[in-house]
């Protein structure tokens, strides 16, 4: 129960203090919003790492899974709540095709070249102009929120998308196969040795976290009603593995509280101008080198030392 | 009926002589990362900032306050190199000495390379540089139209590459760096001075970076926010070659130049990078520790 709490105020505070305080300021609903859908679309990048891989390629499926559903509304008139498990299908397929081949790379090697991925799918959105109109972009995505409390709608539903990404992920960590993650994590070949199937497990791993990122990129096109190629570059593919590390590898949690702490701050810096992203860089850094294994492991590291000496 | 054949032969020869002028500069920026990654064990995800850093010291000494090209590239060498090691001095070495995973190391790469990016953003701010050629004039050969500033660029670049390779194949220090290399506490058993020899590679490496940056500002315009670009560049060719190789860096150069230059000559546009980068991924199915790269894991 104990294990619980904490969780369950952040829910409370999320779900009822937060919207509570700001109902009124479209500018801190559409941080918030950002901040819910963020850390949804980095639960994959967090899953992928849960397999022992950094993956530096989530921007590149958040573009996949944005042009689904652009091109789904407004070209193919699909209504949104069906273009948007659509566009996460697609997205997997992709991230299937895709992993199956260069999930067979290891280490900085698999995140060089999702590196280099989040840059070829920016590159093919750019010239595949006769589905993603090129450069020019595809505008005026139709939205299913409307009236006075669109933007409200929107929170409700990027924080109800969150959580049950939250959910989804810990139950995956919970059963069986999270301990096939595991244990690909800690040693592939071992893994192999007793049994897994380690080749169709780590691309089912993949699968899901890019269907994370095409649902989530999917969510964050339609709140904006446009995209373009360069929606989702490098810049944010290297943007949702830092709130994975920050927030913390060990916690199903990292990714949220990294995109809150992270995006929060960011905005917090704008008062500095132009040195607000040197700032943030420098706060950033330094959070790496004093807090190598998250802000998470703040508290937790507190009771772990204390169950050890306890023990002793 | 005659036409064709010359014709033919001028776009090989053109093609040929952009490939290998890019190829020398390309070899630097690929010998630099791959040093830092064989030494260090990082794989330098601020190498493109390093450039960016490099290419913008020339730009103000040369291009704004006329200093002597040769002096203007050595303070670009200086100061970047001076970057590397107060980089290696208080983040990187204290983060590989207590830290076992590698994800902590590279994340500490990605955050510099963001450091940095916002560095270069605030001090020369968002617009496109270049400097004036440093010698005017264009060299016909064999159909092949090759301007003298290239011709130049491609020569610092290969005279420095030569260096680079003498010095690590021929001197104390380079076999140091080799040796580390190799193994890092079999090195520190045989008397080397792993720390200090460490922050010499990364340095090195850094300058490596900062001197093709400086040397392709002359030809090619930079902006602050070229960085990610270049460092996507280097990844190509490490992976390309094998990382931590030196025949490694070089072949990865002259595979990404060629095709460069053969792809900007037919197609327009974006369109080359992402054949490019299919035609890696392709590649990195049937070989995936690289030309010339030893298998891993």
């Amino acid at each position: 129960m104990n294990r619980l709490l904490g969780p369950l105020i952040g829910l409370a505070l999320y779900l009822g203090i937060v919207p509570l305080l700001i109902h009124g300021s479209s500018y801190w609903l559409t941080v918030f919003i950002n901040i819910s859908l963020l850390a949804f679309t980095s639960l994959g990048v967090w899953l992928t790492f849960y397999i022992g891989r950094i993956n530096i390629a989530q921007g590149a499926f958040a573009l996949i899974g944005g042009y689904a559903v652009a091109v789904l509304t407004t070209l193919h008139g699909w209504p949104f709540w069906l273009a948007l498990p659509m566009a996460g299908l697609v997205a997997g397929l992709v991230g299937g095709v895709v992993g199956s081949t260069i999930l067979r790379l290891r280490g900085v090697y698999f995140a060089m070249l999702t590196l280099c991925l989040t840059e070829a799918t920016r590159l093919l959105a750019l010239n595949w102009t006769g589905v993603t109109q090129g450069a020019s972009g595809i505008i005026g995505i139709p939205t299913p929120f409307g009236g006075d409390s669109s933007y409200l709608q929107a929170y409700f539903f990027s924080a109800l998308l969150l959580l049950a990404g939250l959910l989804a992920i810990w139950r995956i960590t919970q059963c069986r196969m999270g301990r096939v993650f595991r244990a690909l994590q800690a040693h592939e070949d071992l893994a192999a040795s007793i049994g897994i199937n380690v080749a169709q497990y780590r691309v089912l791993a993949f699968s899901i976290a890019c269907a994370f990122g095409g649902l989530g990129g999917a969510v964050l096109t339609v709140f904006l009603q446009s995209i373009y190629p360069t929606s989702f570059n490098v810049t944010n593919s290297t943007d949702f593995m830092l709130y994975c590390f920050l927030g913390g590898l060990q916690f199903v949690l990292g990714p949220a509280v990294g995109a809150l702490v992270l995006f929060l701050g960011f905005q917090l810096l704008s008062a500095l101008g132009s040195y607000q992203a040197l700032v943030y860089a420098i706060l950033m850094v330094l959070a790496m080198l004093l807090l190598p294994n998250g802000l998470l492991s703040l508290r937790f590291s507190v009771r772990q030392k204390s169950m050890r000496e306890g023990q002793v | 009926m005659g036409l064709a054949p010359t014709y033919l032969g001028s776009v090989m020869s053109q093609i040929i002589v952009n490939g290998l002028m890019l190829s020398a500069t390309y070899a630097l920026i690929a010998l630099g990362i791959t040093l830092i990654f064989a030494i260090m064990n990082v794989m330098n995800f601020a190498h493109g900032q390093m450039y960016v850093l490099g290419g913008f010291m020339v730009y103000y000494t040369y291009g704004v306050w006329h200093w002597p090209f040769a002096l203007s590239l050595l303070v670009a060498a200086l100061v970047v190199a001076a970057v590397g090691l107060i980089l290696e001095r208080f983040f990187f070495r204290s983060v590989l000495r207590r830290s076992r995973r590698e994800e902590s190391t590279m994340l500490l790469a990605v955050g510099t390379a963001l450091l940095l990016d916002s560095l270069a953003l605030a001090l020369f701010g968002e617009k496109q540089r270049g400097v004036p050629d440093v010698v005017s004039g264009v060299y016909h050969l064999a159909g092949a139209y090759i301007p003298a500033r290239r011709l130049l660029i491609f020569a610092i670049a290969a005279v420095l590459t030569t260096a680079f390779i003498v010095f690590i194949n021929y001197t104390r220090p380079g076999r140091a760096l080799r040796a580390i290399a190799q193994d890092r506490e079999t090195a520190a058993l045989q008397g080397v001075d792993v720390t200090r020899y460490s922050a010499l590679g990364f340095g090195l490496g850094a300058a490596l970076s900062g001197l093709a940056g400086g040397l392709l500002i002359s030809t090619d315009a930079i902006n602050s926010g070229a960085g990610n670009l270049i460092s996507i560049k280097a990844f190509i060719m490490i992976m390309i070659g094998g990382a931590g190789v030196v025949s490694g860096a070089i072949a990865g150069a002259l595979v990404l130049a060629f095709s460069e230059a053969i792809g900007y000559y037919f197609i327009p546009g974006s369109l080359p990078y992402l054949l490019i980068l299919t035609g890696l991924i392709v590649f990195l199915l049937f070989r995936p520790q690289g030309i010339m790269g030893r298998r891993w894991g």
